[in-house]
């Protein structure tokens, strides 16, 4: 269903149409490694209805009124930190927002202490995003309060993983024998990891296509040891689109070339770009997606970000209802 | 009644350097061992009953930090020293990364004077610097260094990068009779690193550290040993690959030795995010696992223990390295590296003997005879229990299980990743220089 099929069909609808969420075990979400796929399954059906929401004109429903959740981000974000924040206003939750960069931190308060601030403030969900691995998984040790990991260093971005696999269902329905790429730096991506974990249980392929120097020496018995059978490497990126059904470049960082891990910028335009040639490489049909912010003409071709295989925007929108079914599932959960 | 005197009465005497491994007593009189037998008797001196336990020479650890001057809130000389002891080590040599750093004979006088002060009950050696500030730049001046009482010349975390001027602080130590001791590390290979550069980095986003940043320095080291003449120790071996190194460094007939730690011999990567006594945790980014060089993987393991069996590595270090609970109680990437090691030592390493890896006389001799025959008997450290050797002994209980708990440790630093953990091998009492050191609640001294 389109975004423009759900606004018609939405029209004139009252409240969310109650669901049965006894399968979510969530007090966290830090990554998809321990999602079921029950658990995504239902995140997805409670975003179906919450996209219907968002088609309407007035979108704002009261299911979390009195709730109040913070986002204390640690690093610059635009896109991910207005999506959790409408999220949450959607549901009628409070939100508060916390600049960490310029606030406690740079007085030299700890991440723990900065967050004990917040659960003493009676936070009911934290949303956090932050420059090191492993930071909302820490959070969360130390922590009654909720933690949803919005990006943690090279970890994870769980909310991003679920958003990529629900806008591919919707567009292509069952993905099972479907194959899908990931081109470009995988060593640094949050992105690609969550994915690798979140596709595992939906039957797709995944071929991560980074240049070699993106990508941890362990990737490959990683793997093996977590038992990721569906995720194989392969360098060559005209032959990793062969048959592709989805594919997804990765934002290059530009800092990447100084420090010597790409020899120039040009050569990886012309190596790793993806563009309408070599889109011909995959099905017809296929599906493009970018996790956002795209450096046009980097890692992806204006004609390809903009043209009839994207679905650039829909990750946008359906960002929205990911993270409204996320913030109500962690509430609920929370009250039962 | 003096303090210092003391008759230990059936123990079992392990003494390597010795081959010696039988039922006998130890009279101590004056700090010296007086003589060993069997049935001694002695009058006015104290006696211990050592029915059962295990009495050894001193351990004696070549790396550790006791941070002082400069990190007191870390630890300290003194709180260092009690720790030592309750670890059974009798002899530690600190290492120069304190501030100032030992680079200079004032540092290592001021370091003695308040070893002598406060930490009377073990020997504490200090290491002096390679360089000054350990800034790899310009040699220290090493000569007044080793006059003042350093036992031997490392740069420790912040390893020479520059061949030619190790090369140089080589020929001198060389000159001086005293080892270089080189925390092997390609700094610009590891640089952003935090743990090993295997499935695990992969798994939680970290940046590795390969195996390769430690051995290109082992290797680079052994040739300009090779070329100066002068006693290298590498110390804290991680890898496979650093063990072949010195065994073919060895079997040429270089003045190699080295050095492994308990962590190294018994954890691997996995310990970052897997505890083996707290397995109800979300994804662990376990800081106190957090170590340089890190935790590699069971082939390293085994290549390690096979070193210790075949003699290539010499010593068992702990590189005792406390921290304050800040400094590991925040993100893993900006964590402290390293553990706190004297107390848990000899209960970690007991776990490759109950398992049958390596003998009980192994782990005795890494931890006595190895390390004092790279100290080269200097101020008296001769890792034995023989007539006249000042009186350093350990006494064990090696069936004995207990269990860490940090809040039982002496050190300032409670960052281990043992904290929780059963082991089975206890130090009972430390006795230096005839004087009790440490002695464990269960045991009374009869007067």
């Amino acid at each position: 269903m389109s975004l423009y099929e759900a606004k018609l069909s939405a029209a004139g609808q009252g409240t969310l149409p109650p669901l049965s969420i006894g399968s979510w075990q969530h007090k966290h979400v830090l990554d998809l490694d321990d999602f079921s796929r029950e658990e995504i399954d239902l995140v997805f059906e409670i975003a179906d209805g919450m996209v219907e929401i968002l088609a309407r004109d007035v979108k704002k429903v009261p299911t979390l009124r009195g709730k109040t959740i913070a986002t204390m981000f640690f690093e610059p974000s635009t896109r991910t930190r207005a999506s959790f924040e409408l999220a949450a206003k959607y549901l009628g939750a409070d939100t508060v927002s916390l600049d960490a960069v310029k606030s406690s931190v740079a007085k030299g308060e700890s991440l723990i202490d900065s967050l004990r601030t917040l659960q003493a403030l009676e936070i009911d969900t934290i949303i956090i995003r932050h420059p090191c691995s492993g930071a909302a998984c820490i959070a969360a040790q130390h922590l009654e309060t909720s933690i949803i990991n919005a990006g943690d260093g090279c970890h994870a971005h769980p909310s991003q993983g679920l958003l990529d696999i629900y806008t591919m269902k919707r567009q292509l329905g069952d993905l099972s024998g479907k194959k899908m790429v990931i081109i470009g730096d995988i060593m640094h991506s949050r992105v690609a990891r969550s994915n690798i974990w979140g596709t595992r249980t939906f039957g797709i392929s995944v071929v991560l296509c980074p240049p070699p120097t993106l990508v941890q020496h362990g990737m490959s018995e990683m793997i093996e040891r977590c038992g990721l059978n569906h995720v194989r490497i392969e360098h060559k990126l005209d032959a990793a689109l062969e048959d592709a059904d989805i594919i997804m470049p990765l934002r290059l960082q530009k800092e990447r070339q100084p420090s010597g891990l790409i020899p120039s910028i040009r050569e990886y335009i012309q190596q790793y770009q993806l563009n309408p040639k070599r889109l011909l490489r995959a099905r017809p049909g296929a599906i493009v997606m970018h996790p956002g912010p795209m450096n046009e003409g980097i890692e992806i071709s204006h004609d390809v970000a903009y043209g009839s295989n994207s679905l650039i925007e829909q990750q946008v929108t359906n960002g929205v209802a990911i993270r409204m079914a996320l913030l109500y599932l962690i509430s609920g959960g929370k009250n039962r | 009644m003096k303090s210092n005197s003391l008759l230990i009465k059936n123990a079992r005497v392990m003494d390597p350097a010795n081959s010696q491994d039988e039922i006998s007593d130890i009279l101590i009189e004056g700090g010296v061992i007086k003589q060993s037998g069997r049935n001694l008797t002695a009058s006015g001196v104290a006696v211990f009953d050592a029915t059962g336990l295990i009495a050894c020479p001193g351990f004696i650890d070549l790396h550790c930090h006791l941070r002082e001057p400069g990190f007191e809130d870390k630890e300290t000389i003194a709180s260092g020293a009690s720790a030592a002891a309750h670890g059974g080590f009798t002899t530690i040599c600190c290492m120069p990364n304190t501030q100032p750093p030992l680079d200079s004979a004032s540092a290592i006088d001021y370091v003695n004077k308040i070893a002598a002060r406060d930490a009377a009950r073990v020997t504490v050696l200090p290491v002096g610097c390679i360089t000054r500030g350990r800034a790899g730049q310009e040699i220290t001046e090493m000569i007044e260094l080793a006059e003042a009482g350093c036992i031997g010349f490392s740069d420790d975390g912040s390893p020479v990068s520059s061949a030619r001027v190790m090369s140089i602080a080589m020929e001198n130590a060389a000159g001086l009779g005293l080892p270089v001791i080189d925390h092997c590390e390609d700094l610009e290979l590891s640089r952003g690193g935090h743990i090993n550069d295997g499935w695990v980095a992969a798994r939680l986003g970290l940046k590795g550290i390969p195996a390769a940043a430690e051995e290109s320095i082992v290797a680079r080291d052994i040739a300009l040993a090779e070329m100066t003449g002068v006693r290298l120790h590498v110390t804290h071996l991680s890898t496979q690959g650093s063990v072949a190194l010195i065994r073919n460094a060895k079997l040429k007939g270089l003045k190699v030795t080295a050095d492994v730690t308990p962590h190294h011999l018994t954890l691997t990567e996995e310990r970052v995010i897997n505890n083996p006594v707290k397995t109800d945790t979300l994804l662990a980014y376990d800081t106190n696992a957090k170590v340089n060089p890190p935790l590699r993987t069971a082939a390293d393991i085994q290549a390690l223990i096979q070193g210790l069996n075949d003699g290539t590595i010499d010593a068992i270090a702990t590189d005792h390295a406390p921290h304050t609970r800040e400094e590991k109680l925040c993100e893993f990437e900006t964590a402290a590296v390293g553990i706190s090691g004297f107390e848990t030592a000899f209960g970690v390493l007991m776990t490759l003997v109950n398992t049958g890896e390596i003998s009980l006389n192994t782990l005795i001799a890494h931890l006595t005879a190895g390390p004092a025959r790279i100290l080269n008997n200097r101020r008296g450290i001769s890792g034995t229990i023989k007539p006249s050797a000042r009186a350093d002994i350990v006494l064990l209980d090696i069936n004995r299980e207990w269990l860490v708990d940090v809040r039982d440790m002496l050190s300032c630093g409670k960052n281990t990743p043992f904290d929780g953990y059963t082991l089975k091998g206890m130090v009972v009492a430390t006795i230096h220089g005839g004087e009790v050191a440490y002695i464990h609640q269960s045991v009374r001294i009869s007067r």
